[in-house]
């Protein structure tokens, strides 16, 4: 409840500062710690301090607000160190998404220079890669649902289903958080996307990553597990900020506001 | 330039020296040219790679120099049928698994452009077994879907050698189609034959098993117990059956190129009825000659040849014969052609063997006859008749009787069964050969005879009509002696 009046809270004081129609709603994520897919170099845990997040990925319609108001951004006005000749290339023009995309699908091939500029307007950020992959654990009620056989499953029939990018945001499930599409609509671009060293040789990269992997106690987690969230690893190995891909899209995140946390400690 | 060359032939008269000291090589073996004697060869002119998807080659390089070879492969993900009616996800190498076919000759330096479909969900790259250098390949060729990565190779070890993905999860993206073969041929080209084909195997892990209707997702725990569902030629259950056969004539000697994509399974190669003239073992240098079946390991080839003699169907089989009969491993030569009854004569008598001498007339038929003195009801038929089942008919009709795709008509939902009652008893008591059409499909194969008593015909057909939606038929054992006493009818089956 106290979860949800936060979120009504900042809803609320985001429109008071804001004109933006469509605005995308945001929910708290509480602190706590991780183990992700390839360990740490300390050996311990990472902890992810609070922070908020966009409940759904970035649509072809706020996209295109942002565009109208940015339009160094638009498809033939941006620069090509920032974008490459993909960049919305699925659009009709550079502001008319056309009839083939609904106004509500995540917008996808946008560049990660393009999707940080947008969350920056927006006064937000692009969420970090362990914040987006501590988010991307939990299912519809556990924080981390990553050993839970079904909801590996779940996330790797994904993989499966031709043309997800074309569905509307939110149809999937809402996950504990409150955030849906983690899973099953479009990659997301995170801030420090490549940060994970991917050679290309994942064979390799097992053998060098080695003393990571099994001292990271997440040896536990299952091959399932695993091999769900090495794909990730591997499609985020794969990309330059540059790139754009018909799959990917991105959301936005943003430090928890001050006031939230005095809230918190009132109650 | 010439103290170079100078230097060149000091060094070969040192190894030839060395070589006669050790007396090796003495039997007029042909000038060794290693990998280091390829690599230093120059290129001719470039062009585009012709790429072929299986069962088809692209065209034997001659005698032409090397050359400098654009590859051009692009990687889809897309639907496609595993078997009637079964839907699977595939990732292929140019829209087909096996992936196209490259052939290049020892010393071509090849361009490899690698493209990633923009509608694919994943990143790829390719290990070619081909390629000296890390990782084949790989390290240099993981590209984002909507891009294109190119990287260079020379060809310096000839052999036919299996390609694959190796991005991450490796085995997923093996199990789900990604592999292929390159054929580095040597220098003048492989010997030219009459027909040249392109085979892969594979295995599938499918959530449902073996037949099981609808799209099916990957299996990860099946593919990490390495229990395949399917494990079959080119791709799909049928690729090489029916009018999908690779063809040849009497006379003429095949090229079957055959690699092993695994991910996990080794094949016992073998086509039943002929004997591999030649196996390039392991698709190397070594020839070894006359062989029946011969093992292809995972991530590996062979080249096999043979001369066709007598006309008629050859099956291509996993040898683990389960494999081909159940799970799919099954494909079809097709030879055209005179008869050569001196290499094969066909039957040539047919009729009754007696152990017991020709004054005993009687087959041992004893405990059949002493059984159907009671009448069992309708529910006792189908119960023995199902026991029977498993014995005698399982093994072509399957579980369930949907029989196998292109090899065994299915007895579930049969039109061709249900149609006709006493066709079906002379199938089993007399065989059936020869084309029929069972649901549209059509099969050409043979069944034999069954010796079985009236009853257990009796039981084993109602238990059939009794299952899988047929139209619950009961057959009476009274019927079944109706219809042994009426001769056999001609082979073929009207329809």
């Amino acid at each position: 409840m106290i979860q949800a009046k936060i979120v009504l809270f900042s809803f609320l004081l985001g429109i008071g500062t804001t004109l933006w129609a469509q605005k995308t709603p945001m929910v708290l994520i509480k602190g706590g710690t991780y183990v992700p897919l390839y360990g740490t170099a300390d050996k311990k845990p990472v902890a992810i301090t609070a922070f908020e997040i966009d409940v759904f990925p970035v649509t072809n319609a706020q996209y295109l607000a942002f565009l109208k108001k940015y339009p160094e951004y638009s498809r033939s006005k941006i620069k090509g160190i920032f974008a490459d000749k993909s960049y919305l290339s699925h659009w009709q023009s550079d502001f008319d998404y056309g009839k083939n995309n609904l106004s509500n699908a995540p917008v996808t091939n946008v560049s990660w220079f393009a999707a940080k500029k947008y969350c920056e307007c927006q006064g937000k950020r692009l969420p970090a890669m362990d914040e987006w992959e501590y988010v991307a654990m939990a299912d519809e009620k556990r924080i981390d649902a990553r050993s839970k056989e079904a909801f590996n499953k779940y996330i790797m029939s994904w993989y499966e289903k031709p043309k997800t990018y074309a569905n509307p945001i939110g149809q999937t499930f809402k996950n504990y958080w409150g955030v849906y599409d983690m899973h099953g609509l479009v990659w997301e671009w995170t801030a420090d996307f490549n940060s994970i060293f991917l050679s290309g040789e994942s064979r390799k990269d097992r053998d060098t990553d080695k003393n990571l992997f099994c001292g990271s106690g997440s040896v536990n987690a299952t091959d399932l597990m695993n091999y769900a969230a090495f794909m990730r690893y591997a499609f985020r190995g794969s990309l330059k900020a540059r790139y754009t891909t018909r799959n990917l899209g991105f959301r936005c995140a943003k430090d928890k506001v001050a006031f939230v946390k005095t809230f918190q400690n009132l109650r | 330039m010439k103290p170079k060359l100078n230097l060149k032939k000091q060094s070969i008269r040192i190894a030839v020296a060395i070589a006669m000291a050790f007396g090796l090589f003495s039997c007029a073996k042909k000038e060794d040219k290693d990998a280091q004697y390829y690599q230093d060869i120059k290129v001719e002119g470039q062009k585009e790679a012709e790429l072929t998807a299986p069962p088809l080659v692209p065209k034997p390089v001659g005698d032409r120099a090397a050359m400098k070879l654009i590859v051009n492969m692009e990687i889809k993900e897309q639907e496609g049928e595993m078997a009637d009616g079964v839907k699977y996800t595939y990732w292929t190498f140019g829209g087909s698994v096996p992936g196209s076919f490259i052939r290049t000759r020892v010393g071509d330096e090849v361009e490899f452009h690698l493209k990633n479909h923009p509608d694919n969900k994943m990143p790829h790259n390719i290990d070619l077994h081909a390629v000296t250098g890390p990782g084949g390949g790989a390290t240099s060729s993981l590209v984002a879907p909507g891009h294109e990565k190119v990287f260079n190779f020379k060809t310096i070890n000839p052999g036919l050698y299996v390609y694959h993905c190796a991005t991450a999860p490796v085995g997923m993206h093996i199990a789900n189609g990604m592999y292929g073969l390159i054929l580095v041929e040597p220098e003048g080209g492989l010997p030219p034959v009459d027909k040249e084909y392109y085979v892969m195997q594979g295995d599938f892990y499918t959530k449902g098993s073996y037949g099981e209707q609808g799209k099916q997702p990957f299996d990860m725990n099946k593919a990490i117990k390495e229990q395949a569902d399917y494990v079959v030629f080119n791709g799909k259950v049928g690729a090489v059956t029916g009018d999908k056969a690779i063809t040849a004539k009497v006379g003429e000697t095949v090229r079957i190129y055959m690699g092993n994509g695994g991910p996990n399974l080794v094949s016992s190669f073998h086509v039943i009825g002929e004997i591999f003239d030649k196996v390039h073992i392991e698709g190397g240098d070594v020839i070894n000659k006359n062989v029946q079946t011969t093992l292809i390991p995972a991530g590996g080839s062979a080249i096999v040849e043979f001369k066709v003699d007598v006309p008629g169907t050859f099956i291509l089989v996993d040898h683990s014969i389960f494999r081909a009969f159940n799970k799919g491993a099954l494909g079809m030569l097709k030879v055209e052609g005179d008869e050569n009854k001196k290499v094969y004569s066909g039957t040539t008598q047919e009729g009754i063997y007696l152990p017991e001498g020709g004054t005993i007339q009687n087959m041992p038929k004893e405990n059949g006859t002493a059984k159907s003195v009671v009448a069992k009801t309708v529910a006792e038929q189908i119960k023995s008749g199902r026991e029977l089942y498993g014995r005698t008919c399982f093994a072509c009709h399957q579980s369930e009787g949907q029989g196998v795709p292109n090899a065994f008509p299915p007895l579930a939902k049969s039109d061709f069964l249900n149609a006709n009652p006493n066709r079906a008893i002379s199938a089993v008591l007399h065989g059936l050969s020869g084309e029929i059409t069972v649901n549209g499909k059509k099969f050409n194969n043979v069944m034999t005879s069954q010796n079985l008593t009236d009853e257990e015909v009796a039981d084993v057909l109602t238990y059939v009509y009794n299952s899988w939606g047929n139209n619950k038929t009961v057959v009476t054992p009274a019927k079944v002696k109706a219809i042994r006493a009426k001769p056999a009818p001609k082979v073929t089956a009207e329809h």
